[in-house]
């Protein structure tokens, strides 16, 4: 920590946000963000923390650029995020739009694909390449997941998220029976399976 | 914890609340952020839920069922209440039978409104009390402790959030329903009947009401203090309410905070004696300066500060409270964040691949007509390549709009057209389209119909045949309700078959008489059937003339030079081929 001008007691709750762990989802609309952060806040809730989950509806949900985020720890107050510890981004772009949010000592798992904007197109621009130089050279602290290709080998395209939550759970300190609880709460009952599958082979990575 | 607890959104937790209260009735019409309000409420046993064309309707609604005696919830978004503010503001004076209780879901950064508006000037101009939750345990608490104020003080009450507050979760404890004993109606003219003769004791009445509800808002157990152990700025204290609560109480670790949970009327003598012995209070609040401006009112000789800490428009956050904590006590750790990248390509949101309203604002764009907007995900066409919306100023407004540009300029007559979906139709649109009938409008009213209400979420409407609780209903058709009006010309139509929506759009702006077109298409994310066909472009025919990029249709798109149909986008809406002069987009097996 550097200088603080003021006095400020230790024990005035100053070191109480860096207790919290705060989590960046993002992604395009229609990737499961939404979901995504749903059982990640409902897995820390399990493991007996406070947890504040936040994201916006409405326009974003058509095609959009979407992010949600989850905070957790002992208390928590603002439900949105500062700068976080974790980003997952479930495209590249979105990776690379979101990079500058991440603390320096934080971790951020990006899934190898790319979903070009439509908007792009209509003014004659291409999708970024070299997309994983760009966010390397934000210096942000990374690693690049083939979670869509994974996800196509077990037969089910839409698991990405849980596939990357899967990766995400080997750095957080959260009990394994706390994610699969909240897997098994938050999807229909149908794709129970098919998401323990998808969680169970992001955590190989 | 022997108490059962979940995560919930604030909208969730509102419901959670008013179920716990004892609702038995609830009406709205969905618009982000309060939509989810009613959908939760809904699914509770005992509880009556609706979807009502509009929120004036949807508030006239809850004071019937009030003065039923029944305990009733209003949702809606800021903008709503404008719509119901008619009834709104004479409802103060009536009062309520059964506690009533409005919910204003306000969007600061306007995330998905048309502007950013504070509604609690609302409870102000009306005289009604107005609470502001920080989190989903708080909007449960409110809403309860709402319907308790409601039936104390005959009065309707506000419940304020803003769109964190709606849309983030946080744990919420779950308490067993109240066993209420609705009371029995009984006739009382001189309370609901508002005539003048009426209306002026009940005025009397509604001051002294608000006089007792200043006492009462001294002494509500939703204040809170926060005082830290050891206080880093004794002569600093900060005043909040809401979300902007939880940024504080996160950044400003060292100081006294004085957190309100009544906002109106506000609690002058807990503020003066919260204020004694500081030398500036902080008002830290989103929009406007609400707090502030009536604190500074008070004359605490104390300094009062808000918004030059705080900006007057968007959200506050985490990264703003730590710039205002940098400006009075120096640094705070690790500046916000790091310069933004590289520019990086915008990813707005579009209408869906197949969206059928899409095809209309293609044919319009191409016949360079004024289009007068509306809300809903066809205002989305604004954006590029469609550029095809001239304006969007409110729910309804858009036939309106069109009948006075060709008042104020008969020369632009078949160049103008508005545009209105069906469910807006049906909230605001109906008055519109009378309003063109009788003062004779010539333009060409196009009803982009496709069966339900897209944008919120596919909330159900009149012209679906089936209401919020899944019970099967007839169907009211916007065509029906035109030819009632007396509008002669009407046309149903496909807007998938390109050619003779363009040939009907056309003849009817020829016409020298008002005209409505019903474009119809079920909406693309809720077609049952899956894929029928599948569309490609040759690449042998094609050109890269890139006209087919000016529809705009996510699925089609360019890789490495090459235009190409994504096969997992593509819903085989079936229009594109028609795009394409040169024949290069065909079905398979074609």
């Amino acid at each position: 920590m550097e200088d603080r001008k003021t006095c400020i007691p230790q024990n005035a709750g100053q070191d109480i946000q860096e207790d919290i762990v705060s989590v960046l989802l993002a992604g395009v609309g229609g990737q499961g963000i939404i979901l995504a952060a749903a059982i990640l806040a409902e897995a820390a809730r399990l493991g007996g923390l406070e947890v504040k989950q936040s994201e916006i509806h409405g326009m974003s949900q058509r095609g959009g650029s979407v992010v949600s985020s989850v905070r957790l720890g002992r208390q928590v107050f603002s439900p949105t995020i500062d700068r976080a510890d974790f980003i997952v981004a479930l495209e590249k772009l979105e990776a690379l739009r979101y990079a500058h949010r991440l603390k320096k000592a934080g971790l951020m798992l990006i899934s190898d694909y790319e979903i070009a904007p439509v908007s792009l197109f209509t003014s004659k621009q291409q999708y970024p390449s070299h997309l994983e130089d760009k966010i390397a050279k934000t210096g942000v602290n990374c690693q690049l997941v083939d979670a869509q290709q994974a996800a196509c080998q077990i037969g089910h395209p839409k698991t990405v998220n849980v596939i990357m939550l899967g990766v995400l759970s080997r750095h957080m300190d959260l009990s394994l029976q706390c994610w699969l609880q909240s897997i098994e709460q938050n999807v229909p009952l149908k794709a129970v399976d098919i998401n323990l599958e998808a969680f169970r082979r992001g955590r190989q990575y | 914890m022997n108490t059962k607890s979940k995560l919930l959104t604030g909208n969730e937790a509102i419901a959670r609340g008013a179920w716990e209260a004892g609702v038995t009735v609830a009406a709205a019409y969905p618009g982000t952020p309060s939509t989810e309000i009613l959908e939760s409420l809904s699914t509770y046993d005992q509880v009556y839920a609706q979807w009502s064309v509009n929120e004036k309707v949807a508030l006239e609604i809850a004071s019937g069922a009030s003065m039923e005696g029944a305990r009733t919830l209003v949702a809606m978004k800021h903008v709503g209440l404008n719509v119901a503010a008619d009834p709104f503001m004479t409802l103060a004076y009536t009062g309520v039978g059964g506690g009533l209780v409005i919910v204003t879901a306000d969007d600061p950064a306007m995330h998905s409104s048309q502007n950013e508006q504070d509604n609690r000037y609302y409870a102000l101009m009306a005289k009604v009390p107005l609470l502001e939750p920080s989190d989903s345990q708080e909007a449960k608490q409110y809403v309860i402790e709402a319907f308790r104020l409601s039936e104390k003080y005959d009065t309707p009450v506000l419940l304020r959030t803003t769109t964190r507050v709606s849309h983030s979760k946080s744990e919420v404890e779950l308490l067993p329903r109240l066993d209420r004993i609705k009371p029995e109606y009984a006739k009382d003219s001189s309370k609901y009947v508002m005539i003048p003769g009426y209306g002026r004791p009940r005025r009397t009445n509604l001051i002294n009401r608000w006089n007792r509800l200043a006492a009462h808002a001294e002494n509500s157990p939703l204040h809170y203090i926060y005082r830290p152990a050891c206080s880093q700025a004794p002569e600093v204290g900060m005043v909040t309410s809401g979300i902007s609560y939880q940024y504080a109480r996160e950044v400003f670790t060292g100081i006294d905070i004085l957190k309100l949970g009544i906002t109106c009327p506000l609690p002058q003598k807990l503020i003066q004696g919260f204020a004694r012995g500081k030398k500036l209070l902080l008002v830290a609040e989103e929009l406007e300066p609400f707090l502030e401006d009536q604190i500074k009112a008070l004359g605490l000789g104390v300094e009062v500060a808000g918004k030059q800490y705080f900006p007057q428009q968007g959200e506050l956050s985490l990264a703003i409270m730590k710039e205002a904590y940098t400006q009075l006590f120096g640094s705070r750790g690790q500046s916000p964040f790091s310069p933004a990248p590289q520019e990086v390509p915008s990813r707005p949101p579009v209408l869906c691949a197949g969206c059928s309203h899409r095809p209309v604002f293609y044919v319009l764009h191409k016949l360079k007509v004024r289009v007068m907007g509306d809300i809903g995900c066809y205002s989305l066409a604004v954006l590029p390549p469609l550029n095809a919306m001239d304006s969007l100023l409110c729910m309804g407004a858009g036939v309106g709009q069109a009948l006075g540009m060709e008042k104020a300029n008969p020369d632009i007559k078949g160049k103008v057209v508005s545009v209105i979906g069906d469910s807006t139709f049906f909230h605001s649109g109906i008055t519109s389209l009378v309003d063109s009938v009788y003062n004779q409008g010539t333009g060409v009213i196009i009803i982009l119909d496709n069966r339900t209400t897209a944008m919120t979420g596919h909330q159900a409407n009149p012209g679906m045949g089936s209401t919020l609780q899944k019970e099967q209903v007839p169907v009211v058709l916007p065509e029906k309700i035109a030819e009632a009006a007396g509008v002669k010309n009407i046309q149903v139509v496909d807007p998938y078959q390109l050619e003779q929506l363009e040939k009907v759009i056309k003849k009817e702006l020829a016409r020298d008489e008002l005209s409505v077109i019903v474009c119809r298409q079920e909406c693309v994310l809720l077609k049952k059937e899956g894929i029928q066909e599948r569309f490609f472009i040759d690449q042998a025919v094609c050109r890269d003339c890139g006209v087919c990029l000016k529809f705009g249709c996510p699925a089609i798109q360019v890789r490495k030079g090459k235009y190409l149909i994504d096969g997992i986008m593509c819903t085989s809406c079936g229009v594109c081929p028609s795009l394409c002069k040169f024949g290069a987009i065909k079905r398979e097996g074609r």
